[in-house]
């Protein structure tokens, strides 16, 4: 089915009874040094998808806030139904029946997943919590959601996609009137994003109003009904979706020219593996394998991807590279070198660096200044004699700041008061400092504006010319046809499949991912049919 | 709300730059607190400033603050060390037996006598040792540190109890023809006019604020407290930082138990009972995060004097013990409050200029 049919569809069922719900008249809210949103008008209708979209940084994320109850606007004000409204905190937006999914993850990874989507809000009898009740209407929640996991399992045991779609089931156990859903799909793939938006799809025909952000610009058309544009903190355009197509999003958004990501023509990969990963297994709790006998081989100067589904074990794989899995069976060697039980310190010295998928867990120290992020994880490159070189720190910081073109006002703000985007950005920063040889980016666009995006495929490009292998892992489909020189498609902790740049078509990808797909339970440790 | 939504951490060891008079004066309210005190106490009472006490309160001031910045580097990282008390007394009891009766060798029936330069290395090794065995614990059984530390607060004080049996070593100025006199002057003698005791305290401080402010491993003991395994996946090897912050403790520590033996010449198996808490209590008056990934050395120091000043003053104008205790506590809550109130002041402040 083409996106033109889904359209086609998705419009007729609009046509009536769309009637404003909310409007932010006028929204201005300064942080210290910087203005996030600059008189900003947004009108929310219900029974529709409100699309949202702008750069890294131009203040998404913050106006929804304002509407939730997170943030208080400097200036302006929030009708609601006609009458001005303003919330103190979640609780009161989520009275007035505003419900958010936040950008970054926002649940306990010390509780389950059925207490996490009734937390605060717990079915009691006789003030006990009635744990069987919870869980078996999470149970519904998740099989709407097409995610058959139990509910009894505990947050910090899922995988990030698993657990964006327990913030989504958070969000869909209130019954609310506007439902805010911040980037939801960032850690999803495919499949999981269709069950989704057939969700959305029946939200909306009960009237429940959709504000939807997301850098997925295919997505946007595909479920929007309004489209409104953030730029720099300005309302720069809105309009409704059947008006407009991409290159008008685009040019509203970046008010430029975006470069598609180009594919390196004549690729320079040498025939030097530089990374060679023999029967690799890594064994699950409760029986079978998250991966099984995979190998690889990384050369020189190549891009590689690994394409899968949710739980097909290739964030995995990278953990089992950087050596954070002992009872990982197999081979790995870097330069010839055989990998034994290196730290992941001394990987890092023998050229190996990954950027990990969940920035906020494993990606930067939210204590820290963007500076200090930057320079982590190579401090020994600035010291001279026994100390920290300032100067040396900052001009490759401000060098790196200025080559991701990553927004901020002065390096020494804490990491937190940046955009999903450029924290994204610092990670990857933090990475290119240590020069690895082999780097490793898992979902290394999620949360990226297209512009970054492309930005971030060109460097990977560079490097891959300077000689650098890179492997990257993506759920994206569209991304694996333009930069990598090879695809390997890995199902169920298996390779599935293995395709040259010109050999690849989006059959073949999509076959190979879902192989052996049908007996797929992940984490409950069911037995295996 | 869990992480996300904390409201952003201020920025650590960030450069104030072009801060308005009112948030500086409240980043420096330790300080500022610091001054009202001597004000007050100075008006209160006469003895107060003058030199011969301001010098005494230094000193007191010092065991105390030399301890708080070992515990400053464990808090850092998000830790705690509730031994320090015991190897206070530890390394006061040991330094006491080596100079007392030597190190006996029971099969040779004769017992080693050290000279004492080589009894304050000894007796800092130990607390080394100490924090090692913290250390390892934490590390490598991943016990809480809260726990680890308790079970060796025991243990320590056992020791510190067996080494004489529950008794004082008295009147230890070690004999001429041993070759091990001279231990008195650690914790009574001077250097230009100003006692060795507020010396060590000064080389401590300065050493330690070099070290977490201006080196990799500094940098890395507030990366690992402020989270965990970010650090780890940046290349740093998060339980080597958490053995060197626990055996910093104990070296600082150890140095307190030898300057309070040396000042009393005597060494007594209760001595340093519940400084941990003194010791915390400067850490965090000092504007330290318990949670880790927050602070700084000199908020340690102020906040170590802030208490010296306190207990000092309060004892001159002879206020009651019980007295003094429900003062010392109303202080470090409001300091806390005032912490807190900082954060919010200093982001509207801000805002107005912005
Ligand atoms: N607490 C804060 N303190 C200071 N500045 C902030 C804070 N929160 C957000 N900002 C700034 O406000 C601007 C808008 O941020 P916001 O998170 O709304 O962007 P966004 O459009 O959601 O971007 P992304 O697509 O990357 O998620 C950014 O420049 C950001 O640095
Ligand atoms: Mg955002």
């Amino acid at each position: 089915m083409s996106l033109q049919d889904k359209r086609q569809t998705t419009r007729q069922a609009v046509s009536n009874g769309e009637r404003v719900v909310l409007v932010a008249e006028k929204i201005t809210k300064r942080f210290p040094g910087t203005v996030a949103l600059d008189g900003v008008d947004f009108t929310v209708y219900g029974g529709s998808v409100n699309v949202l979209i702008g750069e890294n940084g131009a203040g998404k994320s913050t106006l929804m806030k304002i509407l939730a109850g997170v943030e208080r606007a400097t200036s302006g004000r929030l009708l609601l139904d006609g009458s001005a409204v303003e919330f103190k905190s979640t609780r009161e937006a989520a009275q007035a029946g505003i419900g958010i999914i936040f950008q970054e993850l926002n649940l306990y990874p010390n509780l389950s997943i059925s207490e996490n989507i009734f937390v605060a809000r717990e079915l009691t009898r006789g003030g006990v919590v009635q744990h069987r009740l919870q869980e078996q209407v999470t149970s519904e929640l998740l099989a709407r959601l097409e995610q058959p996991l139990n509910p009894a399992t505990l947050v910090r045991d899922l995988r990030m996609g698993q657990q964006q779609i327990v913030e989504i089931a958070r969000a869909l156990s209130q019954n609310v009137r506007i439902l805010i859903m911040d980037e939801p799909t960032s850690a999803l793939t495919a499949a999981e994003t269709e069950a989704l938006f057939r969700i959305i799809a029946d939200l909306r025909a009960h009237g429940v109003a959709i504000i939807y952000i997301s850098h997925k610009l295919e997505e946007l058309l595909t479920i929007g009904d309004y489209v409104t544009v953030l730029r720099d903190g300005k309302l720069a355009a809105a309009s409704p979706a059947r008006a407009i197509n991409i290159a008008w999003i685009i040019d509203k958004m970046v008010g430029r020219n975006v470069n598609a990501p180009r594919h390196r023509t004549q690729t320079n990969a040498s025939d030097q593996p530089v990374l060679e990963v023999k029967n690799l297994s890594l064994p699950r709790a409760g029986g079978g394998f998250t991966l099984e006998n995979v190998s690889l081989t990384l050369r020189r100067g190549e891009i590689l991807a690994i394409f899968g589904l949710m739980g097909a074990g290739r964030t995995e794989l990278f953990e089992c590279l950087m050596g954070q899995h002992p009872e990982a069976s197999g081979e790995i060697a870097i330069n010839e070198r055989k990998l034994r039980n290196e730290t992941i310190r001394g990987r890092i010295d023998l050229g190996m660096m990954l950027v990990p998928e969940d920035r906020q867990r494993l990606g930067l120290i939210q204590k820290l200044s963007v500076a200090h992020n930057i320079t982590l994880a190579n401090l020994r490159r600035f010291v001279t004699s026994f100390w920290l070189s300032e100067a040396r720190e900052l001009a490759e910081i401000h060098a790196m700041i200025r080559s991701l073109s990553i927004k901020t006002q002065d390096p020494q703000q804490p990491i937190t008061s940046l955009s999903g985007g450029n924290q994204q950005k610092v990670v990857v920063a933090k990475s290119l400092l240590t020069e690895p040889q082999v780097l490793m980016l898992d979902e290394p666009t999620r949360g990226i504006d297209v512009g970054a995006k492309a930005e971030i495929f060109e460097i990977m490009n560079q490097l891959a010319e300077k000689g650098l292998a890179v492997l990257f892992v993506s759920s994206e489909l569209p991304e694996m046809f333009v930069i990598p020189d090879r695809v390997i498609v890995l199902s169920k902790g298996r390779v599935t499949g293995e395709f040259l740049h010109d050999q690849l078509t989006e059959e073949a990808l999509v076959l190979a991912a879902g192989a052996r797909q049908q007996t797929e339970h992940p984490i409950t440790a069911q037995p295996s049919k | 709300m869990p992480t996300a939504l904390a409201s952003p951490a201020g920025p650590v060891l960030a450069k104030p730059s072009g801060l308005s008079l009112g948030v500086l004066l409240f980043r420096l309210r330790a300080l500022i607190a610091l001054f009202v005190l001597v004000a007050i106490f100075s008006v209160l009472s006469p003895a107060f400033f003058t030199e011969q006490n301001l010098i005494i309160l230094v000193g007191q001031t010092a065991i105390n603050a030399i301890m708080a910045v070992g515990m400053t580097f464990v808090i850092l990282t998000g830790g705690i060390d509730l031994s320090v008390g015991s190897t206070v007394g530890l390394a006061a009891m040991i330094s006491g037996l080596l100079i007392d009766r030597g190190l006996p060798i029971p099969p040779l029936g004769v017992a080693l006598y050290f000279n004492v330069p080589a009894i304050v290395v000894l007796c800092l090794c130990l607390g080394v040792l100490v924090g090692a065995v913290n250390g390892i614990l934490i590390t490598r059984f991943n016990v809480a540190p809260f726990i680890a530390t308790l079970g060796t607060l025991y243990i320590a004080r056992g020791t510190a109890q067996l080494s004489n049996n529950g008794a004082t070593f008295p009147n230890l100025v070690g004999r001429p023809d041993l070759h091990n006199t001279g231990f008195p002057v650690l914790g009574a003698g001077s250097i230009l006019g100003i006692p060795i005791v507020i010396w060590i305290m000064f080389v401590f401080a300065a050493v330690a604020a070099f070290v977490a402010g201006k080196t990799p491993f500094g940098r890395q003991v507030y990366a690992v407290g402020g989270n965990e395994r970010a650090s780890e996946l940046s290349g740093i090897d998060v339980n080597r930082i958490k053995m060197s912050v626990y055996m910093i403790c104990g070296l600082c520590a150890s140095m307190t138990g030898l300057i309070t033996a040396s000042q009393l010449v005597a060494a007594h198996p209760a001595v340093g009972e519940s400084y941990e808490l003194n010791a915390i209590a400067a850490v965090v008056l000092g504007g330290t995060s318990l949670s880790g990934g927050r602070g700084a050395m000199w908020g340690t120091i102020v906040g170590a004097l802030v208490i010296g000043v306190l207990t000092n003053g309060l004892v001159l104008l002879g206020v009651q013990e019980f007295w003094k205790k429900v003062i010392t506590g109303l202080v470090i809550i409001l300091a806390v409050v005032l912490d807190q109130l900082q954060e919010r002041l200093q982001q509207r402040l801000a805002l107005k200029r912005s």
